[in-house]
């Protein structure tokens, strides 16, 4: 169930709009149960982590900084990587679109000969679609990644950018194996239970014989740093580090936004990500080389990099700061949103409140105009981000050109476009946001019946025929806290 | 036009409202956060941490490294290890153990066939309890520590450092580079973190401490 791409990759061709999707992920208990387990989990060890240190905000203003900096001089870094690459033995590569990687990609394994090669798990290659187009060419791609191996032997789609099997639960995994590893290779063990340490071993067995034999594996990249041109890959199980040091050839395919200006800039970065993204304070590997190295792992080491609509997201000058991601995930751990509907829904490789904003600038707003109202723009992403995304401000602004793009040649903008206009520019601004409680606060209080405002007149009827609005309450918490809490501090 | 000019003409082009004056490395980056959040001594800290991860944690005078190392390897039964070069011999148990170098390099098979690796490090940070390996004395190449199930390394009391900006600072960009903390582990399941994957099984760590401060 691969679905048919498009040029860029990125969404499921096919996939029904978010809202339709939704509908149905909603009506799926086992769904929601496995979603809410997991989601609950994570977020309570993130919190953990995160509190622990008392300069956490100063770590997300610097990883915002730099990754803000680099993106502004992007094509003066993309260079520098490129010399200091090729300088220790690696040979860079540019892919325009997901077409051009693939051909890139294919045509390397390819020359070596090789017709399995092994992946680590890696977004920018779920994006253009790799293992699809190799397919096509003849060669297996074997996912090593515990969930990824998931959801490749079950023929499924990823739903979450660091756990892709999310939605599925311990059963439902043990049958999996059982009836699929043997297809692929070594076949689960007689008697298999449904224990996460039996599953993880049912793993290692079954992949352990594909590493010792591997000649070929293909990686993403968590950050690549200009100055040096390490290239950085963080991971848990050992599976990256098997990739990254057993097989003759490697070949990296890495977004370009991901360069960073300097080896030292992982300080800020190997603290931010695994604590936002597992809860850990480290997590168990992170591997980091540069160019190739004589007599310790591959001896060809290629580096593809890859815009794919990346460049059309630098323009935006509201919605360039999606490119900050570092692909963590704790947006989508603290969404209600994700957290009834999963990763389905969103029809993109980039599920939840990230994917919301990345998926319509990477293949354009029209052709993914229902994820920017995907979202209650509560602004738990936001807090949560470790690199500072304003993921509601960009939502936003999202929405107004989605209405946009639908109004088209119209001569007028339609309500919509302007309501999304002005929330924008309420939103950004405290004291014009303060005006506007004080207003919803007064009108609210006129128009409902019993806490509740029904059906409304004229042009909001449209809305209001299906959803009733809680009336504002009298005073803002805004305003409350200023008056009882605030004192004289900011 | 080559596809590399057209990405980055694309990205100079989308980079429209940046003014001219504005010069890459030259960016007021706020680095107000600490260099270290360690308040403890490090060798507590970096063992606790360490521990966190369940991996065993021991800490020893130096002049008892060979019979600390023979002590852990018969607690797993184990009597034969991979050595790298440049790992102390005074560090090595007597007896019967079997010490096996990597010259000429063996395959993964047969590291794999092992089962058991003892190695140094490059440095070590305590708040996060791990140790980094850069393939340097007593390391050797990465599949070394990688393949064999268990891994025993040993960390001197100086080469910890507080937290990763320090640890950072201290190394060479230019080396192969591994940060492990704690054993291989997976939350691919339910977000329920399981012990044991594809590296190493079991990590056990022993801090020496110089002769005089024991």
């Amino acid at each position: 169930m691969t679905g048919a791409m498009g040029a860029r990759g990125v969404v499921f061709l096919g996939s029904p709009a978010f809202p339709d999707a939704a509908r149905t992920a909603l009506a799926d208990d086992r769904l929601r149960a496995n979603l809410r387990r997991a989601t609950t989990t994570i977020r309570d060890k993130r919190l953990a982590a995160t509190g622990e240190l008392d300069d956490w905000e100063e770590l997300r203003a610097a990883g915002e900084a730099i990754k803000r900096h680099t993106l502004r001089h992007l094509p003066y870094y993309l260079e520098r990587l490129e010399e200091s690459v090729t300088a220790a033995g690696g040979t860079v590569h540019w892919a325009a679109d997901a077409a051009e990687a693939n051909r890139i990609v294919t045509e390397l394994i390819r020359a070596t000969g090789a017709t399995e090669i092994l992946k680590i798990k890696s977004m920018a290659t779920q994006e253009i679609g790799l293992n699809e187009a190799l397919a096509d060419a003849g060669v297996t791609a074997c996912e090593t990644d515990l969930a990824e191996l998931i959801v490749q032997l079950g023929e499924d789609r990823p739903s979450h950018i660091l756990v892709p099997a999310i939605h599925r639960n311990r059963g439902e995994i043990r049958d999996l194996f059982a009836a699929e590893m043997g297809h692929w290779g070594r076949p689960a063990p007689e008697g298999l239970t449904d224990e996460p340490a039996a599953l993880a071993e049912a793993a290692r067995l079954h992949l352990r014989e594909k590493f010792l034999r591997a000649e070929v594996a293909v990686s993403g990249a968590n950050f690549a740093c200009a100055d040096t041109g390490t290239v950085a890959v963080v991971e848990s199980e050992g599976n990256g580090r098997m990739c990254l040091t057993l097989p003759e050839t490697l070949i990296t395919v890495m977004g370009i936004e991901k360069v960073l200006p300097a080896f030292t800039d992982l300080e800020v970065f190997l603290q931010l990500l695994p604590r936002s993204s597992t809860g850990e304070r480290m997590n168990p590997y992170t591997s980091l080389w540069t160019g190739t190295t004589p007599g310790d792992g591959p001896s060809a080491f290629h580096l593809v990099l890859l815009d794919n609509g990346r460049t059309d997201t630098l323009a935006d000058e509201v919605g360039r700061q999606a490119l900050h991601c570092i692909r963590c995930s704790a947006c989508l751990n603290v969404c209600p949103v994700y957290e009834r509907t999963g990763g389905h829904a969103y029809g993109s490789v980039y599920p939840g409140p990230i994917g919301a904003v990345l998926t319509p600038q990477l293949v354009g707003v029209e052709h993914a105009s229902s994820l920017p109202f995907a979202s209650t723009l509560c602004g738990a992403c936001y807090d949560a981000c470790p690199v500072r995304i304003n993921i509601p401000e960009v939502l936003t602004h999202l929405r107004a050109k989605a209405v946009e793009a639908k109004a088209g040649h119209r001569r007028l903008p339609t309500l919509e476009a302007l309501a999304m206009k002005g929330a924008t520019a309420v939103l950004v601004s405290p004291a014009r946001l303060g005006l506007a409680q004080r207003a919803a606060s007064l009108g609210g209080r006129l128009l409902s019946r019993r806490g509740r405002i029904g059906r409304l007149p004229g042009p909001f009827r449209g809305w209001s025929d299906t959803r009733d609005t809680p009336a504002p309450p009298a005073e803002s918490f805004r305003a409350w806290w200023r008056a009882n809490r605030a004192g004289g501090q900011r | 036009m080559s596809t590399r000019d057209t990405i980055l003409g694309r990205a100079r082009a989308a980079l429209g409202d940046v003014p001219p004056a504005e010069r890459p490395e030259e960016a007021p980056i706020p680095r107000g956060y600490r260099r270290s959040h360690a308040d403890v001594p490090l060798v507590e800290l970096f063992a606790e941490r360490v521990a966190d991860y369940r991996a065993t944690v021991t800490v020893a005078p130096e002049h008892q490294a060979a019979r600390t190392v023979g002590r852990l390897l018969a607690d797993r039964g184990l009597t034969r290890a991979v050595v790298p070069d440049g790992f102390p011999d005074a560090w090595l148990p007597g007896g019967t153990f079997t010490r096996l170098g990597d010259a000429p390099p063996r395959t993964p098979a047969e590291l794999d066939g092992i089962g058991a690796v003892l190695s140094t490090c490059a440095v070590a940070i305590a708040v996060t309890g791990t140790i980094v390996l850069d393939a340097g004395p007593g390391q050797g190449r990465r599949a070394l520590t990688l393949l064999p199930d268990y891994h025993l390394c040993v960390v001197r009391a100086e080469q910890i450092a507080g937290d990763v900006p320090e640890a950072i600072a201290l190394l060479d960009p230019t080396r192969p580079l591994t940060f492990v903390s704690g054993p291989s582990a997976t939350s691919d399941i339910e977000l329920d973190r399981v012990e044991g994957v594809h590296g190493p099984r079991t990590l056990d760590v022993i801090i020496l401490t110089s002769t005089e401060e024991a």
